[in-house]
């Protein structure tokens, strides 16, 4: 390095340089695995083709990235940058491909914000410094009832929008969808998040769940509605089985260990065919009925009895309701027992279990009932999964499912019910959104299929929020018990997760 | 026991390649106190590069000379899968440093789903089967007993070995390794004393993948076919074995990588081959339940 040097550099030098060297080493990472591709061909013999093309759009792309990154660095102008730039290159790649006219005006208003960033930063950057806000009025009572009462409207909204059959899409894939994921989160937060026990193999107990109503009802022919509580029970007791042995582990190894637990069930699940048809799964599992009453197009159907037209969306409806119920159960028993004393008790483990030992907190059943509830409600989750699917096999309970749960709980915040629910929604939602994007096609060619990209792009959103947020959404606590008045906690005050 | 010891050769040789992968994870959990899940699939990438650019020499560069190929796979495998490492370092763990202790670990399952998916978009889903090479066997006989070893087995043996010496030499002899043990024993201390910490773990990094290469190149070398998704089971073992060995400690790496394959193969060969991964998943769980420190690892004492 050179003598030191008090000036600092000219902020367009050093973001060049940066960004050369970000573009240089994306070059090298493309390397060979972008610009080659492996082919097979006439022989079945692999062949490479070279692909140098993509290379460089890689190169490029990151370049212009991070010269960007580089040259705005307010926050709030790079959230005008960034849709601006994204604008701009869909408006050049479809003024090249399809439409030059509305391609050309697209990347103009892209170019625009793009072009009213660079001013904007430089003004927020030499603002002072905003003092911390004063402390918000407590919303959250209100935003919980706005969000519930928009909860229920939702099909009947969808269903007078978009007809029956347009939106059984929306009900099923984003409300049903998402809400399973919003239970097995909150399930998983008392685990997780409240007794900082941190479970990577909590898919174990979902598949519980299923296979227990699935054999149940295929093998005794008992009814959803005995099923549920059945396969909550023997969740919670595989919660049980599967805490005792862990009680001594924290952290890491206990999330390692979690998961090894939960693939040993799947490889079970597989291998063991007399018991769960291996690969092949379980099928025809008895559809869900309206409390004893199908939904088919029957005399004795649902349709029939209340004088509707029969259409599938009444299944699929009573399903999104169903789903719904079990996680405001979920929501309202754990909030409950942080109240009570167990639940204080795992907060207190999740903070500092030494103390928690010398003040005479049964740590073994403080941690197995955390297990064991947690476990409950994945097996209510497990059940609900089976009776929507009309099928289960081990495909819907690999590792990728945990990691979701976990990735869900600890964006939401850990510990916080509503960052978990916004954490399912923009990951779920998010994730199902990509098979909608149609229009990229326009763009990229009919070849182009985005939901190819969905694990991909939710691998990378996974790592973005967490650097973005490391605490999550909602990282601030409310405490459940407290003196004189309510105060937020900040995040960075909590221990969590060193189980 | 003709059988016996075809298993034992078997089982040492992937049992060499989960010990190679298990040095990268114990040498970053030593380091900075992380399991490293993306490192299963750093390896599974360095196979995926290991194909490619196998294939760019013997088809447009028309290298046939297969130990020179080999060579040079093996090189070039180990410098970029290093480089990957190193700027998944950069980009997802290095942010997250002194944050709370699940933030790296989720940053890191997630690079591992992105990682697994990449390869799976660039590279397309299906197995990628390579032309069979080293495929020459050689029978020992020695009265009744008689058991083949293939020149494949003899390679993967003596390249591990020959690597795990010259990491052996980077870790106790040179400046660097010298660093690296002082960051892994405590990494304030180590920056008051002027090692560039930084600089240190993203070494590791790069070390710990270059070794992960070398792993993959004999793994596609082995078994002469790669897919994206063979980066999870692989692994979940080697740091199966990292645990069982002791975790920070490198000889218990190799120890217990050998060990991982050695019960592996002994279990599908005498019992089950469909329940060989439960026997190396409960094996972890064995461990970490009775012997949290492992084999050779130094029990962590908590100080309140």
């Amino acid at each position: 390095m050179a003598a030191p040097n008090d000036r600092p550099r000219p902020v367009l030098q050093t973001a060049l340089v940066d960004a050369g060297f970000a573009g240089l080493v994306t070059f090298g990472l493309s390397f060979p695995l972008l610009a080659y591709r492996t082919e097979q061909d006439m022989q079945n013999q692999l062949v490479v083709e070279p692909r140098w093309s993509l290379s460089l759009v890689a190169v490029v792309a990151i370049f212009c990235a991070r010269l960007l990154a580089g040259l705005i660095q307010d926050w709030r102008a790079r959230a005008l940058a960034i849709p601006g730039a994204l604008v701009a290159v869909y408006g050049g790649r479809l003024a090249l491909v399809a439409d030059p006219a509305t391609g050309a005006g697209v990347a103009c208003v892209g170019l625009a914000l793009l072009a009213i960033a660079f001013p904007l930063d430089a003004r927020l950057r030499h603002a002072p410094a905003q003092v911390a806000r004063s402390e918000a009025p407590d919303r959250g009572g209100l935003f919980a009832i706005g969000g519930l009462v928009a909860l229920f409207l939702f099909p009947f909204i969808m269903l007078a929008w978009l007809g029956p059959a347009g939106s059984l899409k929306w009900i099923n894939n984003f409300g049903v969808q998402i809400l399973i994921y919003v239970m097995l989160g909150w399930g998983l937060n008392i685990v997780v998040g409240l007794a900082g026990l941190l479970d990577l193999g909590y898919v174990a107990f979902y598949a519980v769940g299923a296979y227990s109503y699935a054999l149940l009802s295929t093998t005794f022919g008992l009814s959803f509605w005995i099923c549920l509580p059945l396969a909550g029970l023997l969740a919670a007791f595989w919660g049980v089985i599967l805490g005792f042995p862990v009680l001594r582990l924290r952290g890491d190894y206990l999330a390692i260990v979690t998961m090894a637990f939960g693939e040993i069930i799947r490889i079970v699940l597989i291998n063991w065919t007399d018991f769960s048809n291996g690969y092949a799964g379980i099928s025809s599992i008895p559809r869900v009925t309206f409390f004893g009453v199908p939904f088919t197009a029957n005399d004795d159907g649902f349709a029939t009895l209340f004088g509707l037209e029969f259409t599938p969306i009444h299944r699929t409806i009573f399903l999104y309701f169903l789903i719904l119920c079990l996680a405001l159960l979920t929501n309202a028993v754990t909030l409950r027992l942080r109240r009570l004393p167990i639940g204080r008790a795992w907060e207190a483990l999740r903070e500092d279990e030494i103390a928690c030992r010398s003040l005479g907190v049964n740590t073994v059943n403080t941690k197995l009932t955390a297990f064991a509830l947690g476990a409950m409600f994945g097996g209510f989750a497990g059940a609900f999964f089976a009776v929507r699917q009309n099928f289960v096999s081990p495909e819907s309970f690999t590792f990728i499912e945990s990691a979701t749960i976990l990735a869900i709980v600890v964006l939401g915040g850990m510990g916080s019910q509503i960052g978990v629910a916004l954490a399912a929604v923009a990951m779920i939602g998010g994730t199902e959104i990509l098979r909608e994007l149609d229009f990229l096609k326009q763009i990229f060619g009919e070849s182009f299929d985005p939901a190819q990209y969905r694990m991909l792009i939710f691998g990378l959103a996974m790592v973005v929020m967490m650097i973005w947020k490391p605490r999550g959404l909602i990282s601030s606590r409310a405490p459940s018990i407290f003196l004189k008045h309510k105060r937020s906690v900040a995040g960075s005050m909590v221990r969590e997760g060193h189980g | 026991m003709e059988n016996f010891l075809q298993q034992l050769i078997n089982g040492m040789t992937l049992g060499s390649i989960y010990g190679l992968i298990a040095i990268g994870y114990t040498m970053v959990f030593g380091i900075i106190g992380m399991v490293n899940f993306a490192h299963g699939d750093v390896f599974m990438l360095s196979a995926f590069i290991a194909l490619l650019v196998f294939l760019i020499l013997t088809q447009v560069l028309g290298i046939a000379y297969l130990p020179l190929a080999f060579l040079i796979v093996l090189v070039v495998a180990m410098a970029f899968t290093g480089l990957w490492n190193w700027a998944i370092e950069r980009v997802a763990y290095r942010p997250l440093r002194g944050s709370f202790r699940l933030a790296p670990l989720i940053s890191a399952i997630g690079m591992s789903i992105l990682l697994s998916n990449f390869v799976q978009v660039a590279q397309g889903p299906r197995n990628k089967t390579v032309p069979p090479m080293f495929t020459d066997l050689i029978h020992v006989t020695d009265g009744p007993l008689s058991v083949t070893l293939s020149y494949k087995q003899i390679l993967i043996m003596a390249v591990t070995a020959a690597l795990l010496l010259g990491f052996w030499f980077l870790v106790q002899k040179t400046a660097l390794g010298r660093a690296q043990r002082a960051c892994a024993q405590d990494r304030k201390m180590a920056a008051l004393l002027g090692v560039d910490v930084d600089r240190t773990i993203s070494l590791t990094f790069v070390i710990g993948a270059a070794l992960a290469a070398v792993a993959g190149v004999l793994y596609m070398l082995y078994y002469g076919v790669v897919n994206f998704s063979d980066g999870f089971t692989p692994g979940v073992k080697a740091f199966t074995a990292a645990v069982l060995g002791g975790i920070g400690s490198l000889p218990g790496a190799v120890i217990g990588g050998l060990l991982i394959g050695l019960i592996e193969t002994f279990w599908a060969a005498y019992f089950s081959a469909d329940y060989k991964d439960v026997a190396a998943f409960s094996v972890l769980a064995v461990t970490l339940v009775f012997m949290p420190s492992g084999l050779l690892g130094r029990p962590e004492v908590e100080k309140v």
